[in-house]
């Protein structure tokens, strides 16, 4: 048992302005106290931490964070107190709030964003780290993609000599890392189904030469983006061994998706309760993570199948008789995913597409003419365009040989909703690809109706 | 419709900031026009026969790829000269740019060789330039127009002695960071840092293009009937003010 060490008054200070920051309606409180602490002293948040008996565990990754922390508070959460930003305030400021907000929590589990790890990670000496994949987004915050490796390489090799590392192995950069580390203890995980590989690389594919000597990967299989069973022609670089491996996946449309979960403790059939391959990635993630930190076959299995999605990651919300599907959309390889995992179901003839361009969603919007929307347009009939950028989504249906005629542009959210709801037949299903920001303000404007709880109160 | 040849070159190495959007756009406008765009990937120990493509395109890459492709660009480094010459035109995007110019030197000091085919060269910085840009052009005299667009670059290209820039920064970084100008623009040839991608939301810059490679293939400049281009012009319009609100400060 660690000594506690009494709060010091930057601390309650900060505590209490989460609860103010909701009393005066500026939003979920969710950083507020963290960035006031965080102003106040930063080496209070290394204090907050230590106060949690079983250390804390990070999650990063391009894609799939939220979801793969989600999953693994869903395993962890039944035997142990857990402090867990699920609201997805991922930065340093976000983690401080969550630790002050969460009193007698035992275990720290935080989604970390892709720049933030090395700094959270130097805070929190974390006892276990999942890295789940490395995608381009936000280039306009994160820089290059090699950059953000480079930090992640960095932050590996920082990490206390006990903490367990848990690594993609299908992703080229994030397999390689802590491949030195020795004998620290590291879990790779990866897909083994050839059957569920795409025909070809796609154009959302990053890693594609080898990280050694620059050489293009061949692919056994490549499942999204560059995620696959890749080796190099020229000098041998290849996809580690894999610990904890999918298997017989088999994709059930827009509703679930199951899979062999091969550990080295057994296998085991899953059954999860949200759909797409990625979601097998995130499953991976949470089940390697969660192995590391103890959790049972049977805690890992039991907890994967009680998921639901995260909010708005194929979030189903319903309104009036009718059914609004949020998809987040925020970088190419995650948004292509969305859009096949829909299209496993009816492809819709109506969708509302919502592009922002705040900084959490990426103040450089380009990354919209990397998502190949097109697989949407054959059952497309009517496209709502809304957000800051609207125009600017709208062009890239008009260039990708979508009639302009069928485009509507709306750019104020709530009243783009309106008609896109008008447009839905009563006891039908309104699609809603939104960005980031956007995602949250539908969320806001479908919660002040009535129709779903604020995400802070959620958890 | 007549065929238009265009040379996309590196594409599966330098297409970082969605450089397949200028094809699209470039693709779409050229067929609303009566001409079909024959885009043809351009990569390593590729040949390019004398007044074969009438547009050549490259895009932006991160440092690393386009470290990679640098030694194949340079071996066709005299073919496209001799294209440019000869009256074919350019479109260079952010890395594409750089690597059409004479050479890079990164932080270490060491050089990474263009093709030269810019009058300018570009010297690693150590902050990024990030942010939306707008610049005023004038391609044709008296004609001025604005581009909008997005920048993301660590590179600070030097344009040579009476070199013509692309444009005068409104709002924005440009080149350098200093010197108020960005991109360049050499006879037929553009080269520039905006991207967004670049051509979406500044359609006449697409329309331009295409008029000099018609004009290539046919020997005559060809005038093009306006198109509407509502949603364009609005997305310029997005896209300028935000370069004024929140555009590069120097």
């Amino acid at each position: 048992m660690r000594t506690r060490f009494p709060l010091r008054l930057e601390i309650l200070l900060a505590r209490a302005t989460g609860g103010l920051s909701r009393l005066v309606g500026t939003g979920g409180g969710t950083t507020v106290p963290g960035k006031l602490l965080w102003k106040l002293d930063p080496r209070a948040v290394d204090e907050l931490a230590r106060r949690l008996s079983l250390g804390s565990t990070l999650v990063s990754a391009t894609n799939g964070k939220t979801t793969t922390a989600a999953m693994t508070a869903g395993i962890l959460s039944r035997k142990l107190r857990l402090a867990h930003n699920s609201s997805g305030a991922n930065l340093v400021s976000g983690v401080a709030s969550t630790l002050l907000a969460a009193r007698d929590a035992e275990l720290g589990l935080f989604e970390v964003d892709e720049a933030a790890l090395p700094e959270v990670a130097r805070r929190l000496q974390p006892r276990a780290v999942c890295l789940g994949n490395l995608f381009r987004d936000q280039l306009d915050r994160y820089g290059e993609l090699e950059l953000v490796a480079e930090r992640w390489r960095g932050a590996v090799q920082e990490l206390p000599d006990n903490s367990a590392l848990v690594v993609n192995g299908d992703d080229p950069q994030v397999g390689d890392l802590g491949r030195e580390r020795d004998p620290g203890p590291r879990t790779v995980f990866g897909v083994d189904d050839p059957r569920q590989a795409n025909p070809t690389l796609q154009h959302a594919a990053d890693s594609k030469w080898c990280i050694r000597c620059g050489t293009p990967y061949e692919y056994a299989a490549a499942y999204i983006g560059h995620l696959g069973d890749y080796r190099c022609p020229s000098c041998g670089h290849a996809r580690p061994p894999l610990d904890v491996v999918a298997r017989e996946i088999e994709l059930e449309g827009i509703d679930r998706v199951s899979f062999d979960l091969i550990t080295p403790d057994g296998s085991r059939r899953v059954r999860l309760g949200v759909p797409g391959l990625y979601n097998v990635y995130n499953a991976l993630g949470a089940a390697s993570l969660s192995r590391a930190l103890g959790a049972s076959l049977e805690e890992i299995q039991r907890g994967l199948e009680a998921f639901h999605a995260a909010f708005g990651r194929f979030e189903r919300i319903g309104l009036d008789g009718k059914s609004l599907l949020v998809l987040l959309i925020k970088n190419p390889a995650g948004a292509n995913e969305a859009i096949r995992t829909l299209l496993a179901g009816e492809a819709p003839s109506l969708v509302l597409a919502a592009l922002n361009d705040g900084t959490a969603d990426g103040k450089d919007v380009s990354w919209i003419w990397d998502v190949d929307f097109e697989p949407l347009l054959p059952a497309l009939e009517r496209l709502v365009a809304t957000g800051d950028r609207a125009a600017e989504l709208a062009l890239r249906f008009k260039y990708a040989g979508f009639a302009e005629g069928a485009i509507e542009v709306v750019p104020p959210l709530e009243a783009a909703l309106d008609r896109a709801l008008e447009l839905t037949p009563p006891g039908g299903e309104l699609v809603a690809l939104p960005t980031y920001t956007a995602m949250l303000a539908l969320r806001d404007i479908v919660a002040r109706r009535g129709f779903v709880r604020q995400y802070w109160e959620a958890a | 419709m007549e065929p238009l040849a265009v040379g996309h070159l590196f594409p599966d190495y330098l297409n970082i900031y969605a450089d397949r959007g200028n094809i699209a756009v470039l693709s779409a406008r050229a067929e609303w026009r009566g001409y079909r765009l024959e885009v043809q990937p351009l990569g390593a120990g590729a040949e390019i026969s004398h007044g074969e493509h009438d547009l050549f395109y490259i895009g932006g890459g991160q440092d690393r790829e386009q470290a990679l492709i640098a030694p194949e660009l340079a071996s066709l480094g005299p073919a496209l000269c001799e294209a440019f010459e000869a009256g074919a035109a350019f479109l260079a995007v952010c890395g594409g740019y750089q690597l059409l110019g004479r050479y890079y030197r990164d932080q270490s000091g060491e050089e990474l060789p263009g093709i030269g085919l810019l009058p300018l060269h570009t010297v690693a910085g150590s902050r990024r330039m990030i942010g939306d840009v707008l610049l005023e052009c004038e391609l044709e005299p008296g004609a001025r127009r604005t581009l909008a667009g997005f920048e993301n670059h660590a590179g600070q290209t030097i344009l040579d002695p009476g070199a013509e820039p692309l444009g005068r920064v409104v709002s924005g970084f440009g080149n350098d960071g200093k010197s108020g100008y960005e991109g360049c623009r050499r006879g037929r040839a553009i080269g520039t840092y905006l991207h967004g991608p670049l051509l979406p939301r500044n359609p006449w810059l697409a329309d331009w293009l295409l008029a000099q490679a018609v004009a290539h293939r046919t020997g005559d400049l060809p005038v093009f009937e306006p198109l509407r281009d509502e949603l364009e012009q609005e997305a310029h319009a997005v896209s300028a003010r935000r370069a004024e609100t929140r555009g590069g400060r120097n």
